[in-house]
Order: structure tokens, then sequence, then C-alpha cells
């Protein structure tokens, strides 16, 4: 059964502890929320497996430290989207601003328009889909997990990066500090199959490109300080 | 007198004179950095000397003021942190709280005896960058979660289980700087925690990854909130630059409680240049940050937590007349647990160093097997025994700023106020802004 | 550190409401920005007179028979239209620098807001809903106008130490982040000769604007050469007799976000800022790239991608 929330009728507070209070075996599996009208917070720390739609765009920090649930977003979303997300699955219908998927530890964030600046930024797990373009500072310091791409990348792509796969189908204006161009292996192709697949993209795995760490940063020596 | 005779006498010489400024410290540096093309990194705080608490001195009642009897008349300690809008705001037996220490720069036994001793004497510890174990949970009645730029091992299971959650923007060690954890201090443990593979250096941001200033962190705030219900005090910890304008930031950002670093306060591992020439004394730091709470009307609604370079019940009671609700201690909390103890002598020597000066916790090889992931070091540090060390410890700090209260004639430590001061130096009059000793001016004092 | 919003109009049959749609959206920023406010509105031009906006803390006496001594001092017709604090000058037309020069003569305590054919600046401490009720911005018809919400950071809350600073004839800048350059800076533009009336990093940015102006670049010339001489975080909006432009720093940490449609363009520093404008629904959104100067005009057909000239 649908429940639905209006964030013009309602309070944050009022929603996110409705969110909250849904345990494991709720059978309220299926939430709405419209007029979210560029709120902050909206559905963020869930943790049961419950749909959440969002009937229009946000502001900051959409389904922050999710887990378990899935939070579809009809529109777009503001800085900082699934930050440090832990598990579930969060859908962006329209662009992402900063940030998107920042800390990620686990699991996916489809994007179908585009992401701005610094999406994964220090990602530790996540799984970021892009169905258009990243900006600038894309995965700085990503540590684990995976960033497809499926338009192109902007300045400094992966600066920095530690063990994050970073997968581009389009050009890339420039790569970070200690990020390089990587050999596309049977597995990479698999893992990038498999994310395309769940995130509803048609683009081909063999089209990509995969970046990743020259691990010449590692340990600290003359050469790396500038 | 013969010819000869004065040939024989030596001659008057001009003695051999050290640089002050090439000093032999320096001159030994520079062939280091020659050496090596790498600059120092150690942990600790500054190591210079600054004007300090030690330039204050109480002015005890007598005639004029009435002191309070030790033993028999109550001298309040209690503190209450998290009353602006948390629905669960902590309350400390006593307002010295530990200083966040990750594990990883310490052991897991270092962070189990911080746990013990503050739990045992009413007080909290706070988890470091690295996320919180749950040693550390278990043993910590009251736990700060440190809300850090790297976010290694951050999650809302953790912040959940927290008492209070502080966004770290920066410490006085190295305020603008990142955190260094370097590769002989990333065991498997570690490694699992942070996401990072095992052995390379680790290096965190400087800035938070998805926030900058003071009109975003309003939002980070409030996701916070969001998350844990509205329930955990939400502090800001800054290292001291700018107090005033930091701290009525933090306030109008909606912070519960402001915790300011002053330049001696201690880190795991950064750059000497950084920890010997960026930040402001501790001394330096209060009263901007207390005028700061005032203008705005939060003084004593919004806390203020004082830390670097807090050694004694003195420190704590200097603090709080400055206008701090609280103190917190990082690096007197790891010697009473038995850092740089004497009994170590012999292996301090072997690394080149002496007991009271070893800073070179980064590397791991800690001989009091505090500040190291060493398995067998690690042993050396009983947590039950040290636990108890550092509950002594806070108990005598505290006895001695109740001394030190009641002397002034004050029933509760917070209400020590600047006027309980003097300073013995023109700079610390100056910072601390009390009178010089023996008059009623202080440099910069108005109306003079 | 702060809220902006800006609205550029394309449709004319929206310039009535410029006022009440800039009014929501500096509203909805207060979060951002809940220590002062201000709002600069391109009205009408009227061929025959120039404006200059001025503000007292004393209007009462400051704008006591202040049209006719500027009458004098300028020669020609000067009239007097007060609006609570504030009030603007109409002054024959192209004397609008003339008279915020003999302003700081004939009436030192009352400040110069702004000078130009269009432009007014509104500007006052408080909250961004107390300060729009105060002017009823939301009256207010116009081609464009942008708002700003202050939290300062290192500078007093003051009237003056509030955006947008007026940088030049119509022109006028707002500013989000922060600059850590600008004591030298100012130092700099001060010995070039420039005035400089606050310790605020912003009328420090607008400042070099006009200094870079006055010697012969272009607003679009002048923000490409901010991004080299300013150091530190910023995203400006900036204003001119007919047009606005977006620039933001090369790392580009501080929020932004742009939506146009056939009627308008628009600019706030969160999307909650835009989400009462007509059509936004359908409006195409995105956010300026770094370090790219952007610029739209009433000359020319509006081009989002289009550089400053």
């Amino acid at each position: 059964m649908m429940q639905t929330y209006d964030l013009q009728a309602n309070s944050l507070r009022e929603l996110n502890a409705a969110l909250h209070a849904q345990a494991n075996d709720t059978n309220q599996t299926s939430w709405e929320i419209v007029n979210p009208r560029g709120s902050h917070a909206v559905a963020v720390g869930l943790d049961a497996p419950i749909e959440v739609s969002v009937k229009g765009s946000t502001g900051y920090y959409t389904a922050g430290m999710n887990k378990q649930a899935t939070v579809h977003v009809h529109g777009s979303a503001g800085p900082g989207v699934a930050e440090n997300m832990m598990s579930g699955t969060v859908v962006i219908e329209g662009d992402a601003s900063q940030y998107a998927g920042a800390t990620g530890h686990g699991g996916l964030l489809v994007i179908k328009g585009n992401a701005s600046s610094r999406c994964g930024i220090s990602m530790k797990g996540i799984n970021i889909v892009v169905h258009g373009n990243v900006g600038h500072m894309s995965a700085f310091m990503a540590q684990s997990g995976n960033l497809v791409v499926c338009g192109d990348a902007g300045d400094a792509l992966g600066d920095s990066i530690y063990e994050a796969r970073l997968f581009v189908r389009g050009s890339v204006k420039s790569l970070g500090a200690d990020c390089i161009e990587k050999e596309m292996r049977p597995e990479h192709i698999e893992i990038l199959r498999d994310l395309l697949d769940r995130a509803g993209s048609d683009a081909k795995p063999e089209e990509f490109k995969r970046y990743g760490s020259a691990r010449q940063l590692y340990n600290f020596k003359v050469d790396n300080a500038y | 007198m013969s010819v000869k005779d004065i040939k024989d006498k030596t001659p008057p010489r001009t003695m051999p004179i050290q640089s002050a400024t090439f000093s032999n410290p320096i001159n030994a540096e520079i062939r280091r950095a020659a050496a090596t093309g790498i600059y120092d990194i150690r942990g600790g705080g500054a190591k210079r000397r600054v004007p300090h608490f030690d330039d204050l001195l109480f002015l005890g009642a007598s005639v004029s003021r009435y002191p309070l009897e030790g033993y028999r008349e109550k001298c309040d300690t209690k503190v209450t942190l998290g009353t602006r809008f948390a629905k669960k705001p902590i309350e400390l037996d006593i307002p010295i709280t530990i200083a966040g220490m990750s594990f990883g720069a310490l052991s897991g036994p270092a962070k189990e005896a911080l746990g013990r001793g503050a739990s045992a004497a009413g007080t909290s510890t706070t988890t470091g960058d690295g996320g919180m174990t749950p040693e550390e949970r278990g043993h910590s009645s009251k736990l700060v979660y440190q809300y850090l730029p790297s976010r290694y091992g951050m999650n809302p299971d953790d912040l959940r289980k927290a008492d209070a959650i502080e966004v770290v923007v920066g410490q006085g060690a190295k305020p603008g700087g990142g955190g260094m954890l370097l590769g002989q201090k990333i065991s498997d443990r570690v490694a699992e925690m942070r996401n990072l593979p095992k052995g390379i250096d680790q290096r965190s941001a400087c800035r938070h990854p998805d926030w900058t200033g003071p009109d975003d962190l309003e939002i980070k705030i409030l996701e916070l909130r969001e998350i844990t219900a509205w329930e955990k005090p939400i502090y800001v910890k800054v290292g001291g630059t700018r107090p005033y304008y930091d701290t009525a930031l933090a306030v109008k950002a909606g912070a519960d409680v402001v915790v300011l670093d002053g330049m001696q306060g201690g880190t795991a591992a950064t750059q000497d240049v950084f920890i010997e020439h960026v930040g402001l004394p501790t001394l330096a730091c209060i009263r901007p940050a207390v005028q700061a709470l005032q203008d705005l009307g939060v003084h004593r609604e919004v806390q203020l937590i004082v830390s670097g370079g807090i050694r004694t019940g003195a420190d704590v009671a200097k603090a709080m007349a400055l206008g701090a609700d609280a103190v917190a201690i990082g690096t007197a909390a790891l010697i009473a647990l038995g850092d740089n103890d004497p009994r170590w002598e012999s292996e301090y020597q072997k690394l080149g160093t002496t007991s009271g000066a070893y800073d070179d916790w980064h590397e791991g090889q800690d001989p009091a097997g505090i500040t190291t992931q060493d398995a067998e070091l690690q042993k050396r540090l009983d947590p039950i025994e040290a636990g108890r060390h550092l509950r002594n410890y806070l108990s005598v700090m505290t006895l001695e700023a109740q001394t030190i209260a009641r002397a002034c004639g004050h029933n509760n430590l917070h209400n020590l106020e600047p006027e309980d001061l003097c300073a013995l130096t023109m700079e610390a009059a100056a910072m601390a802004r009390v009178p010089l000793a023996g008059t009623e001016w202080y440099p910069g004092k108005p109306g003079f | 550190m702060c809220g902006i919003v800006g609205l550029f109009l394309k449709d004319k049959a929206l310039e009535p409401q410029l006022g009440a749609l800039l009014t929501d959206m500096l509203i909805t920023m207060t979060d951002r920005g809940p220590d002062s406010a201000g709002i600069a509105i391109y009205g009408a031009e009227d061929t025959s007179a120039s404006k200059l906006t001025v503000q007292a803390e004393d209007p009462d006496t400051a704008f006591d028979g202040l049209a006719d001594k500027m009458a004098a001092a300028l020669g020609g017709k000067v009239t007097l239209t007060r609006n609570d604090t504030h009030a603007v000058l109409q002054v024959p037309a192209g004397k609008a620098e003339e008279a915020r020069t003999a302003l700081r003569e004939i009436a030192p305590e009352v400040r110069a807001m702004s000078f130009g054919d269009t432009l007014e600046i509104y500007k006052e401490v408080g909250l961004p809903k107390d300060v729009a009720a105060r002017f009823d911005i939301a009256k207010m018809s116009g081609t464009h106008g942008i708002g700003h919400t202050r939290m300062a950071t290192e500078s007093a809350v003051t009237t003056l130490g509030a955006h947008p600073f007026n940088t030049g004839s119509d022109q006028c800048l707002v500013h989000n982040g922060s600059l850590s350059n600008h004591n030298s800076l100012r130092r700099k533009l001060q010995r070039e000769g420039i005035h400089i009336e606050t310790q605020n990093d912003t009328e420090v940015g607008a400042a070099y604007l006009t200094w870079k102006m006055q010697n012969g670049a272009t607003l679009g010339e002048a923000l490409e050469a901010s991004l080299e001489d300013l150091d530190g975080f910023f995203n400006f909006v900036v204003g001119t007799k007919d047009g606005f432009g977006v620039v933001r720093d090369p790392i580009a940490c501080k929020p932004a976000v742009m939506a146009e449609t056939d009627q308008y363009v628009a600019f706030g520093s969160e999307y909650r800022a835009l989400v009462n404008l007509p059509g936004i629904e359908t409006a195409r959104v995105w956010e300026p790239e770094p370090a790219t100067v952007y610029f739209w005009t009433h000359d020319q057909a509006p081009n989002p991608k289009k550089k400053a000239a």
C-alpha cells in the first residue's frame, strides 16, 4: 500500500521520522513524496527495504547515508545525493549536483542525466553509474567501488585515486594526479556489463576505457611533494 | 718577563659562538632535509614555548572575598553539553573530556584504556579519523563520534550509537590541513576500517568532501540531525586561528557545542612546520571565542570546549575562568596511560631519542605500545591498569581545579571568571585579557 | 557565505512581476544568509534622468532638503523619492556619477547605494523577508535583478557590508564564498585611487572589476581577469544595464544552479530558490562550469554559453 507525503503540508522531520520507523518486515513498502521543492535532507538515514519515490527535484543530501532502501527521484538532486550510502539503490531521473555519491560505502547510485563536479569524491565501495557527463574533480581520492560515466568526464578525473575503478565511454578532459588509463580486461567488462544493466543503460561495455591508480602516490617520497 | 715567556702564553681568543639563528637543531634539520628531500613528519603538538596558562595566576580570596572550605563546602564540577538543540544532551561529572584520537593512530588497547578511564571518571571520550571500534564503544559510557573530511569508517549505525557527533573542521596542530597516517600503521584491521590497501601512506583531505563554508555546514548539520532524530548534540571542532569568526559561524550554522583546539594540541602525524608555525596559542583562543558567544547571546547555551596543552587542574581552572565550559585533553591523557615513560628509556635511546622527546608516533614503533599497531608492542599496555591511571589523573585534575575554585570563593567551577586571574607577562595579559599582576592594566584594554 | 538569486527577464510580460519573483527567491535563501539582505533592480529607463540611490541612518533629517542641495551642486532638476531608509535621487541624465561624488561633500552622512540610469540597490541588516518588506520590493517592476542574503564571515554586519555592491554605472556584484587575498588587493586598489568603504572581501572584488574597467577592460574581460587575480572561493553574479553575468572560481565549491526558459534566465545558490518561477518544471536547469564567464544581454538573443563581451 502506498503512503503519500506532501512536503508542503508536512514537515521534513515528520517525513524522515515516519521513514525511519519502518522496520525490515514493514508492509508499508511503498512511499511517495510530493512537493519536495528543493528541500534538503529528504529521505536521509533510511534503513529498511522500502521504496521511496520523490516527485520533483530535491536539495542537498537526498538519501544521505541510505541503507537498504530504494529512493527514486523523479527530478534533479542537489549537492551530495546519496552521500555515504551504505547499501540500497538511489536513482536520479534528472541531473545531480556536486558531490554525488560522496564517500559512499556501498549500494548503487544511478544518475540518468549529468552529474556535476566531484562525483564519487572519496568513494569507498559504492557503485555509481552516470548516464550523462561528470564534472571536474570527479572520483577525487576515490578509494574503492566503481564509477561508470557513459558520457564525458571533466578536468582532473581520479586525482589522488586509490583503488576505485573508473570507466568512461566519452572523452576525459584531463586526468588528475596519479590517475592513468588501464587495460580493460575481461573481468572489467563483466563488472561493467552488470552495472550498466542494473542502471538501465544500453551502452556497450566495450566502448569504455578504464582508469585507475598508478600507485605512485602510495608512499611519501620526494618526487611526490609539490 | 722574557720574550720567550710571552710567546709561550696562549693569546686571548674569541670563544666559539653558536648562532642563535643557525642553531645546532636548525642546522641538523637543514642537513636532514638536504639528505632526504622530504619535510619532517612527526606527532604531538607544538614544542616551542608560547604564552600559556603557566603565565596566569589566580587571586585567592581573603578579606574582600571569602574562600570556601575544601572537602566540606561543595564545588560543583558537572557540565551538560548540547543544551541548545539536542534532545539528549550529554551530562558529564567533570568538565574534562578526552579529545579525538583515532584507532589507527592509537592501538586498540590504548583506545580501550581511554574509554575505561574516562568512563570511570564520568566523562566522555572521542573517536578519531578511522571510525568507531566496538571495543571503544563498549568501554566508553559516553562517546563522541567524529565526523571528519576523510569519513573513514563513517556509517549511520555508529552515528546513531554515538552520544554526540563532532564535525571536525580543523585541529590546533594543523589548522587548514588534513590528517596523515603512514603506511607502517596501516595494519589489516586499520586498512579494512578505512577501505584502503594495507601499508600505504594515507592522507586525509583538508576540506570536507561535500560541503564548504558555514552556509553549507548549516545544511550538513540539518542532515546529521535528521539521520539521528535530533537526539545527538552536534559539536563543531575548529583549530584556533580566527576564533571569533569561526565560533560565530559555527553558532550560525547551528552547532550545539564549539570545540576550539589551540596550537599546542597534538596530532598523530603531520609536517613539523605545520605543528610549529600554524595556529594560535590556546591561551589566545579563548577570549575571542567567548566574546563571539557573548555577542550572539549564546554563552553557556552553546558550550565551548577548549583543548591544546591542558595538563593540570590549574590549566582546567584557568581555561574555565576565561569562559570555557569544559576542556579536552589528548597528549596529557596519553602520558597518563604511559606515553614517553622513562621506564622505556633504553628503547627510546635505540630509536635515537629519549623519553619525553619521542614524537615519531607515525612510525608505529612506540615502546610504550600506545601509538602503534604492532601486535607485540601493543601488549605492553594493559588497558585496565592504564585506564585506572587515566581515571586517577582525571580525578586529580578535578580536585586541583576545585581547590582553586574554592580558594577563589566559588561553589561551581563554572563560576570562575577572568577577574579571578592576573598575568605574569605582558603577552599573557594581552592574550587572556587579564591584568598584569599587581596592575589593573592589560595591553589593549579599552580606556587606556 | 551567502545565498544568491538572480533573474533576467526575456519576456516583457513578466516585467511587472520582477520584484515579486525576486522577493520570493530571496526569502527562500534566508538560511544561507540571515544577517543582511539586498536587492538590485533594473527598472525602466528614463532618457531624461539618471539615478543615485542613497541610504541614511536617520533619513528624516538626512533626506530633508537633499534634492535641493544636489540640484545646486549639479545644476538642473533633481527629485527625491524616499523609500524607508533609502531614497532615489533623479538627477539630470548622465550625471549620476557626478552626483555620487557630490554627495560626499553635501551630505557625508548619506551613503550612496548605487548610481546609473536604471539600477536601484536596496540593502539593510536583517532577515531577507523584513528587508524586502520594508522597501516593498515585491511591487517593483523591471527587466532584471539580483538579490543576496548574507552570512557574514569576517567583516561587520552593516548596511554597507551588505550586498549587492555597486561597481560602476549601472553595475553591481554579489558574491558567495570567501576571498583570501582581499586585504592586499584592497591596499593595491586604494593606492590606485579606487574608493573602498568597508573591510568586506566582496567590496574588494567589486572594486577590482571597477578598476579593471576603468583601465579599459570590458566587464567580461574584467571577470576573466578576476579568475587570475582573486584568490579564494567565489561565485559572482554581476548586473549591467542590459545584462547579467555569472562566474565561478576554478575550484567551484560554492553552489550555483541556473534555469532558463523562453521567458527568463535565473540563478540560485540552491534549486529551492527557483521552485516558484513560472514554468520551472520544464526549464533547462544546469550548473555553471568553473572558471567560465557567462553573460546574457537584451541586445542579442540570449545564449547560455555566450562569453561576456
